[in-house]
């Protein structure tokens, strides 16, 4: 890659002395983030031409011409790289520009047609010198991860994620958020190499999932139910334009809590709550008493199973109060029947039990929130534990304990984005070490990632993105990039400065860190 | 250095075990009236409303005509508001004949003898407005109220009750603070807050449009003030067109527009474009090459800031100017050798604040002479510097605000308070409720003292904000604060006040604006601009 075509530079003398290869331009790579595994890049930077740039199949790649992953990743990239192309601003000044320049792209797998997944390798080499750029990778999705835009200055990067589980939750339950407001942040989390979608879909105030089989549950549940509900269409549409960009979707319904508006549309599903020894009129968490219940579940994830194609479903399980159980007498009986004695977390956990036992005929792996875990000892091995309480003691005790028993395990506490406070909190998620708890090597590689979780109480359109960037990318580049490299907060300051004007000039309505301004700044309102 | 995390019980998905109680919606017996008119009569009668039928006209004898053009732009604007612009309308026209149930017309009367029409809104402009719908006296904005009176039935028809209103706004200074310094704010934004103030009733705007980081605002005198000291003196910059832009749009919303040129100190990007305005400080016995604020002792300092501010008083036709004074750090001043040998000669003593109500009475002199009043933040005040009768202290200092009102009313001056308002510091959940909650009289004083607060403004600082953000985290949380300076002072049903600003920050979504949400809800027309 240092063999320099003479005639492109003005100087061509001079290559020698920038051809030196500098590990310290590590930090220099403006806009990079996260930060890659490892760069080593040349000082030099060096105009692209619009017309005379091409991305291609390397001859012994495994996918081809045709690949609908990387061909549309290459419109992508191009117009990222020439935002201004198509306007033709820039066509006189680049016209003097004569030499080609190709980025040749290698895959190890054709895997175009099928969908990211758990064990989806997303590491790539990518390495610029003259007129070329070659980029290696063993998938298609690792392909994507390759961040073209760098091109213009000449390196050699290799690069793979940290974890394998890098995910944003989106809440559409507290707040209905159009489907455009969801590609535009699947856009964004490609951006910063995020690679699941949770969708965290439903929940008390609304149900706006449309089912095939049961659609009362959004007819009656939704806000509204015909503009405030994702059709099967939209959630196709969601799940492919992730697909084309790398990332998972998967999809919570939580329960047996957090299911007020499932009630709306689903007569007997929700325990009726008494006051005294007659209903109230109030329902509380799903009825786990009622075989129809689980007859009603084990047909809702199946269509779930059908519709969404990842091998994950999140079955939630948080906060079950007990109060309208221990309320309602039938409840009391059953209790009584099955030993819980006034253990009301057997029941919980009863009810979990059968739910995942649901999913596992589906073939599909479950995750759940701590609780369960908490509250539960025979949980099947595979199921994967998501902790979301608590501040860094409690949730390193936590993750200790989880993964000693042998679980797989997720982190969000450190993540809730939805919590703000002013001045630059982003900072906190930084300095987040996940593996900084007591346990073995064995129980440190049973974390699979981490997560940024954006609440809905109070997000909606309106205020989605400007709340979720820049301050997901701060998790995004600790999910991704190695710790050693990147403990210093002040450090990456500056990069994520260029990166969140990055970020505004590829059309991401992201807020600003602190005072100071962008080339490009955001035009809306 | 803030790793402190969140306080647990924060942590939850949901607000089960929140201390906060979970508000439940309910329709209040105002409507979505936002913020509460003084008085307010809402029959069960309604009329409907129909899009080609239904006109906003002159009354007979109303002072205004059709050549009052900033009346006709806003019953346009109005109409839209209502309606949806003329081009979504065309297919209803002739569609369905006016009957006798509908509401036709909208007849706006003009009752002072002068309309202000080509006038700016000034301090002593009349807000005070009185209508039904089929007779009205409206100045300004009674056509707000009248468009929140309308509502909408699940099929799209709109309809208005039978009401009469009696309106005026209880404080006379209703304003906004945006900063334009700590980020550039393209003028879009800065419109389209313009037009959500007016939504709001706020009358003022006041920009903050110089500070230490940049100074985007393009002087005519001089002109390397922006060149010099702005992020980009092209990109970057207000233009003298822009800037009539920014008051013509608010002249046509009845909104102020007051600008503030903040000084001595927040003036490091002064320093750029105008040399030896600054104070050179030193390390030791030679110069740092940093510089301190505005440098109080040389007379070139007052030619430049007579020249500066008598362009100021032309571009700005509002009375007032704010003078800042916030805020100076005398560290600079204390290391300049010639700034302590000026000390010695004029007897101030190693007392600094002596010397910066040395150089604020000297501005204030030359303002003065330019016809304006003044604002200014309190320090000034605190400082002692001699102030003409009519100035308004400006009390921003948060934690004591309420003794500053007493003091500052006290020595007889006008004084309006932002100290409870300043949005830029954000937090988890309903923070609008505690901006709603504040009772700007609630100091100790006379009557008499109390009369001296003319009003409030809410302050977007802009470290955190530009305009990716600054629309969302501004509304609704400033409406909380319009309806505290509007509505009378016994407007304080916080439950009622919820439910009024859920459908309130709707209809600013359905005007376009990015008003984020309250709690957990839905709007019918969700904000469509991503």
């Amino acid at each position: 890659m240092s063999v320099v075509t003479s005639g492109r530079y003005t100087f061509p003398s001079y290559n020698l002395v920038f051809f030196i290869f500098l590990q310290l331009g590590l930090h220099s790579v403006e806009g990079v983030w996260p930060l890659p595994q490892s760069i080593t890049s040349s000082p030099e930077r060096y105009p692209l031409n619009p017309q005379a740039f091409y991305f291609t199949y390397g001859s012994q790649s495994a996918a081809q011409e045709g690949c609908s992953v990387l061909d549309e990743a290459f419109k992508r990239y191009f117009s990222l790289i020439f935002p201004d192309y198509s306007s033709g601003r820039f066509y006189n000044q680049w016209s003097f520009v004569d030499k080609p320049f190709t980025v040749q792209v290698s895959v190890g797998r054709d895997d175009c047609d099928s969908y990211p997944d758990e064990d989806s390798s997303e590491q790539y080499t990518l390495s610029v010198s003259a007129g070329q750029a070659s980029l290696k990778a063993e998938t298609v999705w690792g392909a994507l991860r390759g961040d073209y835009s760098i091109c213009k200055i000449y390196l050699k990067s290799t690069d793979f994620p940290r974890f394998q589980f890098r995910g944003i939750l989106l809440d559409t339950s507290r707040h209905y958020l159009p489907v455009q407001a969801i590609l535009k942040t699947l856009d964004a989390m490609a951006f910063s190499k995020f690679n699941v979608f949770h969708w965290h879909i439903v929940d008390d105030p609304s149900f706006p999932y449309q089912s095939r089989t049961f659609p009362d549950l959004s007819a009656k549940g939704a806000f509204h139910p015909m503009t405030h509900i994702y059709t099967q269409s939209d959630v196709g549409r969601v799940i492919s334009f992730a697909r084309m960009r790398g990332i998972r979707v998967l999809p919570e319904f939580d329960s047996p809590g957090h299911t007020q508006s499932w009630g709306k549309g689903q007569s007997d599903l929700l325990t009726p709550c008494y006051s005294g020894s007659s209903p109230s009129g109030t329902f509380g968490p799903v009825n786990p008493i009622l075989p129809s219940t689980y007859k009603f579940m084990a047909t809702l994830f199946k269509e779930v199973s059908s519709v969404f194609p990842d091998s994950y479903i999140h079955l939630g399980g948080d906060e079950v109060n007990f109060s309208c159980w221990k309320s309602n007498p039938d409840v009391r009986a059953f209790m009584l029947k099955m030993g819980f004695g006034a253990d009301f977390t057997k029941l919980e956990a009863y009810y979990m039990e059968n739910i995942v036992n649901i999913t596992v005929a589906l073939n599909r792996t479950s995750i759940v929130w701590q609780d369960v875990f908490d509250y539960h000892e025979r949980i099947p091995k595979d199921t994967v534990l998501h902790i979301w309480k608590g501040l860094p003691a409690s949730y390193a005790a936590e993750l200790s304990a989880i993964t000693k028993a042998g679980y797989r395990v997720l982190l969000a506490a450190p993540w809730y984005i939805n919590h703000i406070s002013y001045g630059q909190d982003w900072r906190n998620y930084y300095t987040v070490q996940p593996l900084n708890f007591s346990g073995t090597e064995e129980q440190k590689k049973l974390v699979i990632g981490g997560e940024v979780c954006m609440w809905g109480e109070y997000v909606d359109a309106t205020n989605l993105t400007p709340r979720l960037w820049p301050r997901a990318s701060a998790a995004a580049e600790r999910l991704w990039s190695d710790e050693k490299q990147t403990s210093d907060v002040d450090k990456a300051f500056p990069r994520l400065q260029d990166f969140r004007c990055e970020l505004l000039r590829r059309g991401i309505q992201a807020e600003p860190l602190f005072v100071g301004h962008c080339k490009h700044e955001y035009q809306g309102v | 250095s803030c790793h402190d995390g969140l306080p647990i019980g924060l942590q939850h998905n949901n607000i089960d075990d929140y201390v906060e109680a979970e508000p439940v919606f309910e329709a209040s017996k105002y409507g979505s009236l936002w913020p509460l008119p003084q008085k307010v009569q809402i029959s069960e009668v309604s009329f409907k409303l129909t899009s080609s039928s239904f006109r906003i006209v002159d009354a007979k004898a109303s002072s205004a005509g059709p050549s009052c053009s900033l009346l006709q732009s806003a019953y346009r604007r109005y109409y839209e508001y209502m309606f949806g612009s003329a081009k979504k309308q065309w297919w209803s026209k002739n569609n369905r004949r006016s009957d006798p149930s509908d509401l036709s017309e909208l007849q706006v009367w003009i009752t002072s003898p002068d309309s202000e029409c080509d006038g700016y809104p000034s301090v002593t402009s009349d807000e005070s407005c009185e209508y039904l719908p089929f007779l009205v006296h409206v100045m300004f904005y009674g056509l707000e109220t009248f468009s929140q009176l309308v509502f909408e039935d699940e099929y799209g028809a709109k309809s208005i009750n039978a009401a009469i209103i009696n309106d005026f706004p209880r404080f006379q200074h209703r304003g906004i603070l945006l900063d334009s310094s700590r980020h550039f704010l393209p003028i879009k934004v800065i419109l389209a807050n313009l037009e959500t103030m007016a939504m709001n009733k706020f009358n003022v705007f006041h920009w903050h449009i110089v500070d230490d980081q940049s100074f985007p605002y393009l002087s005519r005198t001089f002109p390397q003030l922006s060149e010099q000291g702005a992020y980009h003196p092209y990109t970057h910059v207000y233009t003298p067109a822009d800037v009539k832009m920014v008051i013509e749009f608010a002249r046509l919303r009845g909104i102020r527009v007051i600008p503030e040129f903040d000084t001595p100190g927040h003036t490091q990007s002064w320093g750029k474009g105008q040399k030896d305005l600054l104070t050179p400080c030193y390390s030791g016995s030679k110069p740092s090459g940093s510089f301190g604020p505005v440098n109080p002792i040389l007379n070139t300092t007052y030619d430049f800031m007579a020249q500066f501010f008598t362009e100021i008083s032309t571009v700005f036709p509002d009375g007032y100017v704010h003078l800042g004074g916030d805020e100076v750090d005398f560290t600079c001043w204390k290391s300049n050798p010639d700034i302590q040998k000026f000390m010695e000669q004029q007897h101030f003593g190693d007392d600094y604040r002596k010397l910066e109500s040395f150089y604020i009475q000297k501005l204030l002199d030359i303002v003065t002479s330019t016809k304006k009043g003044y604002l200014i933040w309190q320090e000034v005040f605190d400082n002692g510097v001699k102030l003409k009768p009519d100035t308004v202290v400006h009390v921003w200092i948060g934690g004591g605000s309420d003794k500053e009102m007493s003091s500052v009313t006290a020595a007889g001056y006008t004084t309006i308070l932002s100290a409870p308002w300043y949005l830029d510091y954000i937090s988890y959940g309903q923070d609008w409720q505690k901006y709603y909650k504040v009772e700007p009289l609630n100091f100790e004083g006379t009557d008499e003292q109390k009369k001296l607060v003319i009003g409030g403004e809410a302050c977007l600082w802009g470290e955190y904000v530009d305009a990716t953000n600054l629309t969302p985290r501004l509304w609704p949380r400033a409406s909380a604060v319009a309806e505290r300076l509007w509505s009378a002072k016994d407007v304080t049903d916080i439950g009622d006040a919820f439910n009024r600003l859920s459908l309130h920050r709707c209809r600013m979504v359905e005007r376009g604006i990015p008003a984020e949400p309250l709690f957990s809800s839905y709007c019918p027309h969700e904000y469509k601009g991503v």
